[in-house]
C-alpha cells in the first residue's frame, strides 16, 4: 500500500497555499493531519500529482475567542482544541465531540480544517459544525469566502471547496445564557466513525425557557443534518420529558437513512431516536445545572 | 494451589524473548535486509469467478526499475500444485490464478521490482482482460447439485462429507424424554495477525541453496515448498530464527513462498514479499471457518443429556489446502466435558468463490463449542433448569478419568467441576447474579456468559487419515537437541520459529529443571532445516508438551551421560551416585565427587577418562512422538489423535444497551486447567489473549461478502479488530490436574482462551435476551443483530 | 516524482537522507535508518504498530511521509532505552509482567505508554485505556501490558519520591 509519486512542497504561508493552488490546480492537494488522505493514498484511491504540506503554516494554527465567536484556525490539531480552556470555556460541543474522534494517536495529528474537509457524513466534528452553525472560511487567490456549515457539506466526501481554496478558519457562534450540550453516538468500537451519532445544544433564558436550540445527526444521511423540527418545536413548547421522548420520534421518523455491513437502514433510524432523546436529556439536564450554578 | 515440587518450573520468572522486543530488537522477516534484494507485488483479482483471456504486461516491463512480471500460466509450467489433504486431484491450488479466477482479491500476476512503491506502480500498469463467469457465495447453495462448481473438474463444490455415527444414537433420541434442535452460525473470521506474512527467499548459486527467511508456522514447510518446485529438500534452507509477528494458525504463507522461491532462482537475486494488508486480507487465503451448525440433542427429564446430532458445513472459500481437516479436530473432543454417550457427526465442506481457508487457532474447536455450549443452555432453559446444574450433572467426573468418548478418544485427567467452582468463585458469582439483575432492573439488558471447553493438544497427524484414508501418517514428532560445550556452558537447539508462544522459556526451563542448571544461563537457538532436527512447529496446543517433552528426554539422556561418565571415574555404580545442580558424588560418601565442569573436562577433553565405548563430548538429542501414540482411525472413525486434554470455565456479565444494540463486559473470569504450568507469565498470557481473540469473533470480526462475491471487510476499518477499550481487564485462576502422559504433567494452554470466549460472551447476550424471549445464534453478535432482537417483534 | 534532502532528528542523532515525496516516514525509519523496531502492520492508520514520538507526541508513522518530518524530532522504540543499553522503567515493566508475546506490536505499546507517563505518574485505568486505545495487540489481550504500565508507573513515582526525600 505505497502512494503513487508525487511532487511535495512545504507552504510557509496562506498566501502560498492559494498561489500554489492557483497555479496547480485540482491535480494538488493540500495535506494537514494526512490521517483520511494518507490511507486514501496509500489505497491509491486518490493520487495527486502535487502535495502541498500547510503544517508548517502558522497563520493556519490557533485558538481565539473575539467577540461573539470562537475562531479556530484549520490547521489546529485535534489534540490542542481538545485541551483548550477557551474552547472549553466558549463552545465546550466542540470538546464533546471530539471525546469521539479517533485515538490519542490521530487526534495528535489530525486538524479540525482536515476533518471538515474530508466530509465523511459519520464523522464527528462536521457534525458539530453543522450543529453550531459554524462559519467556515475558505480562501483562494483572490480572495475570502465565508460559507455556512449547513452549506459546506454536499454529499459523501464532498463538499463546497473548490479545488484552488484553503479551509482557513472556522467560526464557531458563543452562545449565551445557560447553555447546555451533548453528544452521543454509537459505533462498534470506541474511536470508529459513528453508525449513529447524535448532539443537541440549548440556552436556557433566567425563567428557565428556551432560548435557542439546536439539534444534529451524523450517520444517518449524505451529510450532517440538522432535525429542524425539533428545533421549531422546542423553542415553542416545553422541555418536559415525555415531550423530549415525542420530539425524538420526530427526528427519526424524518431522515432516510441507509444500510451498510454495521448497520441496516431500520437501525440507524430507531438509534437516531434513541440518541436524539439521550442527548436532548442531557443538554437539558447540563442547562439546568449551568442556571443553577449562575443563579 | 498445590505446592510446586519444582526449582524453576512454574515460578514466576521474565521470559527469555521478552527483552529483545521491548527495545526494538525482533528479527522479524521484513527487518532482513538481503543486499540487492528485489521487492514484489501482485495483482489481485476484482472477479470472484471470471476467464483469463489475456494478460499483458508490456507496459508494466518497460516501467524502469522494474525486473519481472509472474503470470500463473508460468507457474503452472515449472511448479507443481500446492498440495491438498484430501484426495481432490482436480482441485488445483497454484500460487497464482491458472486460466481462471476463483475469488475476488485472488492473485493473477506478481510483478518483481526495485521497491513495493515501483512494483505497485508497475501492478496498475498490467491489464488483464477477464472474462466473468458465474460464480457461488452462499455455502448451502453450493452443495446443491446444480450449483456453479468452483472447479470445474471436480464435479461439485463437495470436498468432503461424511456421516459419523459413535454408539447408540438413534436409539438414544428414541428413549429420550426429549429432544430439541436449533442452528448456530459462526461466520468466517480469523486470527489476523498485526504482522501480515512476509517471505524472502535467494538462491545461492555457488552453494545451490534456496534461502527462505518467513514468518511461517506451518507443518511441513519445507516439504512442501521442495514438491512445488520440484527440488530436492536439502537443496532449500528455511531459516528458523525469524521471529514471527503472531500468527495462531493463520501464518502458512506456502502460496507466497513458492513464488517468491521461483522468482529468487529464475532471477539470481534476493526477492522478498511481504503482504499488504490489501493482499493480506483479500488474497492471503488466511480466512478461517466458516461454518454453520444443525444441533439436535436427546436428552432426558434431569438434565442429562445422551445424544447428540452434529451437522455442520463448512464454507472453505476456493482453495481448501489443510482447512478441511479443520472439521476433524473437534472429533477429539466431540462431547466436550460432557458424559455423552453417543454422537452422530455429518461432516461437509464445501467449496465456494471465497479466499481460501486455513488452519485458526484451536483447528476448528471454537465454532463447535459454541455449538455444544449452546446445547448445554438450551437443555437448561427447556427444563427450566440452572445452567450450572446441567452442567454439572453431565461433566465427567473426576473419578472417571481415564476417560473414553464415543468417538475413541481417552481424556487423560482432570477435574471440571473444581475448575468450574473456582472461575465461579473468582466471579463472584452469587454478586453477580444480584448485579445482573440489578442492571436489568435499571433498564438495561444483562446477562450472565457461562462457557466451558476442553482444549485437546499436543496431537499426533492421524485426524489427515481420519479425513482422508488414503494418508496413513500418524508421526507428529518434535525433536530438541542439547549440548554442552567446553566450557560447560549449555545451548538447547530447537527446529521451528516461534510466533510469541515462548519456546526459548519453555525448554530453558525443563532443560534447567532437569540438570538444575539455571534456565537464565542457557542458550536457545532455532536451528534452520538444514543443520537441525525435525519439527512438526507450533500447531495444536504442542509445544509444552512435545517440545517441551523432547527437550526434557534430551536433557534427561545428557545426565546418564554425566552419571555414567562419574561412576566410571569414582568407582561406583550409576545407582550409587547422587546429582546435586551438576554435581555428582557418591550417596554414601559425599567427599567424593566430580562437579560439572570436572565431568565437562573429561567428556570434552580426557578421552581416557571416558568409559569404554562411550561417544566425546557431551550432547544429546531426542525425538518425541506424540505421547499417546499413534494409531489409525477405526473403519468408523473412532481415534485418538491428542494425548492431552485441557480444561478452562468462562463466566461473564455482559451488559447491553438496550436502545442501540451495544454490548459491554463488565467482567469476565476464567478458571483454567493445564496441568503443570511451566512458565506462569506465559500461561496467563494464553488465556487472556486467547479470550480477547475470541471476544473478536463473539463481537466484531467478520469477513464479510457481499452478493456481487466482493469481500466487504478488506481493510481494518471495517474488520474490527478489538482494542483495550473493547476487551476488559480479564481475571483468572488456575487448577492443576496433571497429565499422567508428559514430561512434567503438562497439557496445552495456546487455544483455549478462544475455545471459551465466543461460546461465554453467545451465553452472556443469550441469558441477556432471555427475559425478551429472544434468542441470537449467530457470530458475531453485531450490535445492530442485538439491537433487533431486543426491539423487534 | 520530487525528491528531497531530509534531516530528522532520530533519538538524538540527526540523520540525513534523500527521499522520494512518497517515502513514508515508517518506510525512512526501517529502510534509511535501519531502525526496524517501528513495524508496519496496516499501512491505513488502524492498528497503530507504527507509533512513533514525533515532536514529543506519539504519531502513526505510517500516515506521514518522511519529508514532512523534515526539522523536526522522532522518537522510536530503539530511542527508549538508557544509552549504556539499560532498559526504561517502562520496559522493563513490560519485562516483568510479560506485557507482550510476539512482540509486533510492542515497540508502539511502549511508545504510546510512555508518552501517558511523560505526562502523569498517577495515570488512572481510564487514562491508561485512552492512551493504549491507539494500538492493538492480537496476542495479550492487554492485561499484562495495563499490568506493566501501572507497574511501571509506580516504579517511577516511588523513584521520583526516595530521590526527592
Amino acid at each position: 500500500m505505497k502512494a503513487a509519486s508525487f511532487d511535495y512542497v512545504r507552504a510557509g504561508s496562506i498566501g502560498e497555499i492559494c498561489e500554489l493552488l492557483a497555479e496547480h490546480g485540482p491535480m494538488s492537494k493540500l495535506i494537514a493531519g494526512g490521517q483520511s488522505l494518507v490511507p486514501m493514498m496509500a489505497m491509491r484511491l486518490t493520487k495527486p500529482s502535487l502535495l502541498i504540506d500547510i503544517n508548517e503554516v502558522k497563520e493556519l494554527k490557533g485558538i481565539s475567542a473575539q467577540s461573539d465567536n470562537l475562531i479556530i484556525a484549520g490547521g489546529t490539531r485535534q489534540h490542542q482544541i481538545e485541551a483548550s480552556s477557551e474552547v472549553k470555556r466558549f463552545c465546550p460541543m466542540v470538546q464533546k465531540a471530539l471525546f469521539w474522534v479517533g485515538h490519542p494517536q490521530t487526534r495528535n495529528r489530525g486538524t479540525l480544517g482536515g476533518s471538515l474537509v474530508h466530509a465523511d457524513p459519520a464523522a464527528e466534528l462536521p457534525l458539530v459544525s453543522v450543529l453550531l452553525d459554524a462559519e467556515i472560511l475558505l480562501q483562494d487567490a483572490d480572495g475570502e469566502e465565508s460559507v455556512a456549515a449547513s452549506e459546506f457539506f454536499l454529499a459523501p466526501l464532498v463538499t463546497a471547496l473548490r479545488p484552488d481554496q484553503c479551509l482557513v478558519r472556522v467560526s464557531f457562534p458563543i452562545w449565551s445564557g445557560a447553555v447546555g450540550g451533548s453528544f452521543h453516538e454509537v459505533s462498534p468500537r470506541r474511536g470508529d466513525f459513528a453508525i449513529v451519532s447524535a448532539a443537541a445544544q440549548i440556552a436556557l433564558d433566567e425563567a428557565g425557557n428556551c432560548s435557542r436550540v439546536a439539534v444534529g445527526l451524523g450517520g444517518v444521511a449524505a451529510t450532517p443534518i440538522r432535525v429542524f423540527a425539533v428545533e421549531e418545536a422546542i423553542l415553542g413548547g416545553g422541555l418536559a420529558k415525555t415531550q423530549l421522548h415525542e420530539l425524538a420520534r420526530l427526528a427519526a421518523d424524518e431522515i432516510d437513512p441507509e444500510g451498510d455491513l454495521h448497520a441496516s437502514a431500520e437501525y440507524r433510524r430507531e438509534v437516531a431516536y434513541v440518541l436524539i432523546e439521550r442527548a436532548l436529556t442531557d443538554a437539558v439536564q447540563e442547562a439546568r445545572a449551568r442556571m443553577g450554578a449562575s443563579s | 494451589m498445590t505446592e510446586n515440587k519444582f526449582k524453576y518450573i512454574g515460578r514466576e520468572r521474565r521470559t527469555k524473548e521478552d527483552k529483545r522486543f521491548v527495545i526494538g530488537a525482533g528479527n522479524y522477516v521484513a527487518d532482513i535486509a538481503r543486499p540487492g534484494c528485489l521487492h514484489l507485488a501482485v495483482v489481485r483479482s476484482p472477479h470472484p469467478c471470471a476467464r483469463i483471456a489475456a494478460i499483458r504486461t508490456e507496459k508494466a516491463l518497460a516501467l524502469p526499475g522494474v525486473h519481472y512480471v509472474l503470470t500463473g500460466a508460468e507457474l503452472e509450467e515449472y511448479t507443481k500444485p500446492l498440495q491438498q489433504y484430501l484426495d481432490t486431484p482436480n482441485v488445483r491450488w497454484y500460487s497464482l490464478a491458472v486460466e481462471r479466477t476463483r475469488y475476488a482479491g485472488e492473485w493473477v500476476a506478481a510483478v518483481v521490482a526495485d521497491s513495493r512503491y515501483i512494483a505497485e506502480d508497475a501492478v496498475e500498469l498490467i491489464e488483464v482482460d477477464y472474462e466473468p463467469l458465474p460464480f457461488i457465495i452462499d455455502p448451502e447453495a453450493a452443495l446443491l447439485p446444480e450449483a456453479v462448481a468452483v472447479h470445474p473438474k471436480h464435479g461439485s463444490n463437495v470436498i468432503y462429507r461424511r456421516t459419523f455415527s459413535w454408539g447408540p444414537v438413534a436409539e438414544d433420541f428414541s428413549k429420550a424424554d426429549h429432544t430439541l434442535a436449533f442452528r448456530t452460525r459462526w461466520h468466517r473470521s480469523a486470527t489476523v495477525p498485526l504482522e501480515t506474512f512476509g517471505v524472502i527467499s535467494e538462491w545461492g548459486p555457488g552453494q545451490d541453496i534456496l534461502e527462505v527467511w518467513a514468518s511461517i508456522q506451518m507443518p511441513q514447510y519445507v516439504e512442501q515448498i521442495a514438491a512445488a518446485l520440484k527440488m530436492p529438500q536439502n537443496n532449500i534452507r528455511v531459516h528458523y530464527d525469524v521471529d514471527v509477528g503472531g500468527s495462531y494458525g493463520v501464518k502458512r504463507g506456502i502460496k507466497h513462498t513458492v513464488m517468491v522461491c521461483y522468482l529468487a532462482k529464475k532471477l539470481g537475486r534476493p526477492v522478498r514479499f511481504i503482504e499488504d494488508r490489501l493482499d493480506n486480507m483479500s488474497g492471503g487465503d488466511m480466512h478461517g471457518p466458516d461454518r454453520s451448525f444443525d444441533m439436535k440433542v436427546a436428552f432426558d427429564k434431569s438434565g442429562r443429556i445422551n445424544s447428540l446430532k452434529i451437522r455442520v458445513l463448512d464454507d472453505v472459500g476456493a482453495y481448501p489446502g489443510r482447512s478441511p481437516l479443520q472439521l476433524g479436530k473437534p472429533i477429539g473432543a466431540i462431547v466436550g466435558a460432557y458424559r455423552i454417550g453417543s454422537v452422530e457427526y455429518e461432516a461437509i465442506s464445501v467449496t465456494t468463490n471465497k479466499t481460501g481457508q486455513v488452519a485458526v487457532r484451536g483447528f476448528g474447536q471454537s465454532p463447535t463449542n459454541v455449538a455444544l455450549e449452546t446445547a448445554i443452555d438450551r437443555v437448561a432453559a427447556y427444563l427450566d433448569l440452572d445452567r450450572l446444574e446441567v452442567r454439572r450433572r453431565n461433566f465427567i467426573r473426576p473419578e472417571d478419568f481415564p476417560y473414553l468418548i464415543p468417538s475413541g478418544t481417552t481424556y487423560d485427567s482432570g477435574n471440571y467441576p473444581a475448575v468450574l467452582d473456582k472461575a465461579l468463585n473468582l466471579a463472584d458469582y452469587e454478586r453477580m447474579l444480584v448485579r445482573r439483575d440489578e442492571l436489568r432492573a435499571s433498564g438495561v439488558a444483562a446477562g450472565i456468559g457461562i462457557a466451558t471447553c476442553l482444549e485437546p493438544s499436543g496431537g499426533n497427524s492421524a485426524f489427515e487419515g481420519l479425513l482422508n484414508p488414503s494418508n496413513e501418517s500418524t508421526t507428529f514428532l518434535e525433536a530438541v537437541m542439547v549440548k554442552v560445550d567446553r566450557n560447560g556452558t549449555v545451548t538447547v537447539i530447537i527446529n521451528t520459529t516461534t510466533s510469541g508462544q515462548g519456546h526459548e522459556t519453555l525448554v530453558s526451563l525443563i532443560v534447567g529443571e532437569e540438570l538444575e542448571r539455571e534456565p537464565d544461563q542457557i542458550r536457545v537457538v532455532h536451528s534452520d532445516s538444514l543443520n537441525g532436527l525435525w519439527t512438526h512447529s507450533p500447531v495444536g496446543s504442542r509445544m509444552a508438551i512435545m517440545m517441551g517433552g523432547a527437550a526434557a528426554g534430551a536433557a534427561k539422556k545428557l545426565k546418564r551421560d554425566l552419571l555414567r561418565i562419574a561412576a566410571h571415574n569414582l568407582g561406583v555404580a550409576e545407582d550409587e551416585l547422587a546429582y546435586d545442580s551438576g554435581t555428582i558424588s557418591v550417596a554414601k560418601d559425599s567427599t567424593r565427587k566430580l562437579s560439572w565442569e570436572q565431568l565437562v573436562i573429561i567428556a570434552h577433553r580426557q578421552y581416557q577418562k571416558m568409559p569404554a565405548g562411550m561417544e566425546p563430548a557431551l550432547q544429546s538429542t531426542f525425538v518425541l512422538e506424540v505421547p499417546s501414540g499413534g494409531n489409525l482411525p477405526t473403519p468408523d472413525g473412532r481415534i485418538q489423535m491428542y494425548p492431552c486434554h485441557s480444561f478452562q470455565a468462562h463466566v461473564a456479565l455482559v451488559s447491553i444497551d438496550m436502545g442501540t444494540g451495544k454490548p459491554t463486559i463488565l467482567d469476565y473470569s476464567i478458571a483454567h486447567d493445564c496441568g503443570t504450568v511451566i512458565n506462569p507469565h506465559i500461561v496467563r498470557g494464553m488465556i487472556y489473549g486467547g479470550a480477547a481473540h475470541g471476544i473478536g469473533a463473539a463481537f466484531y470480526e467478520r469477513f464479510a461478502y457481499d452478493e456481487g462475491g466482493q469481500l466487504l471487510s478488506q481493510t481494518f476499518m471495517d474488520y474490527l479488530l478489538p482494542s483495550v477499550h473493547e476487551v476488559p481487564e480479564i481475571r483468572q485462576t488456575e487448577h492443576c490436574t496433571p497429565s499422567p502422559l508428559t514430561s512434567h504433567g503438562q497439557k496445552g494452554v495456546g487455544e483455549g482462551g478462544y475455545l471459551g470466549a465466543p461460546a461465554a460472551m453467545a451465553s452472556a447476550v443469550n441469558d441477556a435476551l432471555a427475559p425478551h424471549g429472544k434468542t441470537l445464534d449467530t457470530l458475531p453478535m453485531r450490535i445492530r443483530d442485538i439491537w433487533e432482537c431486543l426491539n423487534l417483534a | 516524482m520530487s525528491n528531497h534532502d531530509i534531516k530528522i532528528k532520530v533519538n538524538g542523532v540527526v540523520r540525513t537522507g534523500t527521499v522520494s515525496a512518497r517515502t513514508t516516514l515508517a518506510d525512512f525509519l526501517r529502510e534509511d535508518c535501519r531502525l526496524t523496531g517501528t513495524h508496519i502492520g496496516c499501512e491505513h492508520g488502524i492498528c497503530g504498530a507504527c507509533s512513533v514520538e514525533y515532536d514529543g507526541q506519539p504519531v502513526r508513522s505510517c500516515l506521514m511521509y518522511a519529508v514532512q518530518a523534515d526539522g523536526h524530532e522522532v522518537t522510536t522504540v530503539e530511542g527508549l532505552s538508557d544509552k549504556d543499553g539499560k532498559l526504561s522503567a517502562l520496559q522493563d515493566a513490560f519485562c516483568d509482567t510479560h506485557a507482550l508475546q510476539c512482540g509486533f506490536c510492542t515497540p508502539a505499546m511502549l511508545i504510546s505508554a510512555q508518552s501517558l507517563l511523560n505526562e502523569t505518574l498517577k495515570p488512572t485505568d481510564e487514562q491508561i485505556r485512552e492512551a493504549l486505545s491507539a494500538n492493538i495487540c492480537r496476542c495479550t489481550g492487554y492485561v499484562q501490558i495495563f499490568q506493566a504500565v501501572r507497574l511501571a508507573a509506580e516504579r517511577l513515582r516511588s523513584g521520583k519520591e526516595k530521590v526527592a526525600s
